[in-house]
């Protein structure tokens, strides 16, 4: 069976090809959606090979595993509504994280047991567990660090999507705390990686990497999630890799790598959408800043559905800015068909995007697509904020930290630098709105009683109807 | 055998592939595409396999199974998710799209 090791290795070139090029299509609208079919089949060839491996056991239980878990996930994938997206995307990274952690505890256990490594000495041992190199020793507590943090800190962030967990814990001292926790965590690692590779040792080791990817999680807010779950799925991708190296598996190592760049990138990308830097959403005291949340004055002006929608079928421009409340509503069909009537009575109707609205960067997107809102009404912030002065009204649903003036305003404020949509240079802002509170950074908004912004209270998709409903009398 | 030269290189390519890769993409496919980064690190889930395959005491078969269990599920959940997504680009106009920049 010499032939055996050779094909192996060659299913797993082919599945590292094919997660390269399914990743590259994906980076485009029109190829995205044959890209992440080329990585499927990727996955495919690659389980498939590992299954023939020719010196596993216990594959009985492998296949009981694979499709406990597959029938599971895929049973959760199908059901999840499309608002749920972000929250199920940090529960799978999480799974991938546990994953990667468990394969880390599997080999350091077997090591810290040293009668049973012994294995037959075949010439593709794709476990070469017999005499770990110090390299390998070192990434397979790296790994299983990093997946362990990312593991238990997608969970937090999958408890707060869901709504779980609805507020940040925050006690003085805490990044001390935290910093002490990962310290402990790294010495121990470093004494197991220098060859002490005891039970013990060992298991307070993960006890403690867990316990930081929670503590690290708890005190972040709602807001800054996107940027969390992206960086968890780097740092997923990383652990991957290091796991990968140490059970010299090419694929494991190219795909983690891979993986681990593309989200470093992304979360860049998105933690500059929000004019802040990884480390201070990660650090920073984001909604913690306790004190001066400046009292605004004046008072919150309601509107009447009906107002509003003669509001705008009389205006030429339109802007219309969603954000997470439209989702949580599930608002998107009955918003694009009250956009498609006014854009019929001739007023011309834009979408303006925030990058960071919704749960996600890209969230609203994602929705407004579903929706069958077409790619060349959606506007970027960049794009639109010149145009919000010529706008007659901005119709904010459900956004609210991302249209808050204070961003620009009051220093005091959390989220004081964070790039806006300037929705308060329009004529007339339409704010629809469940209720009187505070958005999910837990802050107040300016915009909410400034003088030319009207509040027209009730859930996203029941304000959409009644805007609808009014339109249509109107024309009669 | 990868020996540690031979992983750095590996390491350093394919970190600039992925880096490359997102590096030109348009802000509607960043969470189909975190979605999709996420599916392929599923391929974890063939650590997992060979993990538990080389489990000798209940123990450790008790650690592998949970992890293919949840590689699995990584890998699965992510492909129905971002599948799911990407679908719903393909409905909508491509003509009327702004390609990537």
């Amino acid at each position: 069976m010499a032939w055996l090791p050779v094909v192996i290795k060659a299913c797993y070139f082919l599945a590292a090809l094919l997660f390269i090029l399914g990743l590259k299509r994906m980076s485009s609208p029109r190829s995205a959606r044959g890209g992440i079919v080329w990585a499927g089949v990727g996955m495919l060839v690659a389980v498939l090979a590992t299954f023939a491996l020719p010196d596993m056991q216990n594959r009985g239980l492998i296949l009981a595993a694979v499709l406990i878990g597959v029938s599971a996930a895929w049973w959760s994938g199908r059901r999840v509504v499309m608002t749920a997206m972000p929250q199920m995307v940090a529960l799978y990274n999480g799974m991938g994280g546990g994953a990667a952690a468990a394969i880390g505890a599997a080999e350091l256990f077997s090591y810290a047991g040293k009668s049973v490594t012994l294995l037959d000495g075949g010439q593709f041992t794709a476990n070469g567990v017999d005499t770990p190199s110090a390299a390998q020793l070192v990434l397979a507590v790296l790994g299983a660090l990093i997946g362990s943090v990312s593991f238990s800190g997608s969970l937090i962030a999958f408890a707060k999507l869901q709504g779980w967990l609805d507020r940040r814990f925050v006690f003085p001292g805490q990044r001390v705390v935290n910093l002490l926790v990962l310290a402990a965590a790294v010495v121990l690692g470093g004494m197991i990686a220098s060859g002490q590779l005891t039970m013990p040792l060992i298991v307070a080791f993960f006890v403690l990497a867990l316990l930081f990817g929670l503590m690290m999680t708890l005190p972040i807010g709602g807001a800054d999630m996107p940027v969390v779950i992206s960086l968890y799925n780097a740092f997923t991708g990383l652990a991957v890799a290091f796991e990968g190296f140490v059970l010299q598996n090419e694929a494991m190592i190219i795909a983690g790598t891979v993986v681990g760049a593309a989200g470093t990138l992304l979360t860049q990308l998105m933690a500059k959408a929000m004019n802040r830097s990884i480390g201070n959403v990660l650090f920073g005291s984001f909604g913690a800043a306790g004190g001066a949340a400046q009292a605004i004055a004046g008072a919150q002006k309601p509107i009447e559905a009906s107002d509003a929608a003669v509001m705008m079928a009389y205006a030429e421009r339109v802007v219309i800015v969603p954000g997470y409340g439209m989702a949580v509503a599930q608002a998107q069909h009955k918003v694009w068909e009250f956009a498609k009537l006014l854009i019929e009575r001739g007023v011309k109707v834009k979408f303006a995007i925030h990058p960071v609205a919704g749960r996600m960067p890209g969230h609203m997107n994602v929705l407004l697509a579903e929706a069958g809102v077409p790619y060349d009404l959606i506007a970027d912030m960049d794009d639109i904020n010149p145009e919000f002065p010529q706008t007659d009204v901005a119709l904010v649903i459900g956004a609210n930290d991302v249209v808050n003036p204070l961003a620009k305003t009051d220093p005091a404020s959390p989220i004081y630098g964070m790039p806006i949509l300037d929705v308060s240079a329009a004529r007339q802002v339409i704010v629809v709105k469940r209720g009187k509170g505070t958005g999910f950074a837990g802050i107040e908004n300016a915009l909410f009683y400034a003088d030319n912004a009207r509040m027209l209270y009730g859930d996203g998709q029941a304000a959409a109807s009644e805007l609808v409903a009014a339109l249509k009398t109107l024309d009669g | 055998m990868i020996d540690g030269f031979l992983a750095l290189y590996i390491f350093m390519l394919a970190a600039f592939t992925g880096y490359e890769i997102i590096a030109r993409v348009p802000v509607i496919l960043h969470t189909p595409l975190m979605s999709g980064s996420n599916f392929i690190h599923g391929i974890v889930l063939v650590g997992a396999m060979i993990a538990l395959g080389h489990a000798q005491t209940p123990f450790e078969m008790t650690i592998g199974f949970i992890g293919v269990l949840l590689g699995a599920g990584n890998a699965a959940g992510g492909y129905v998710v971002t599948e799911r997504m990407l679908e719903m680009f393909k409905a909508s106009k491509p003509n009327a799209g702004k390609e990537a920049k």
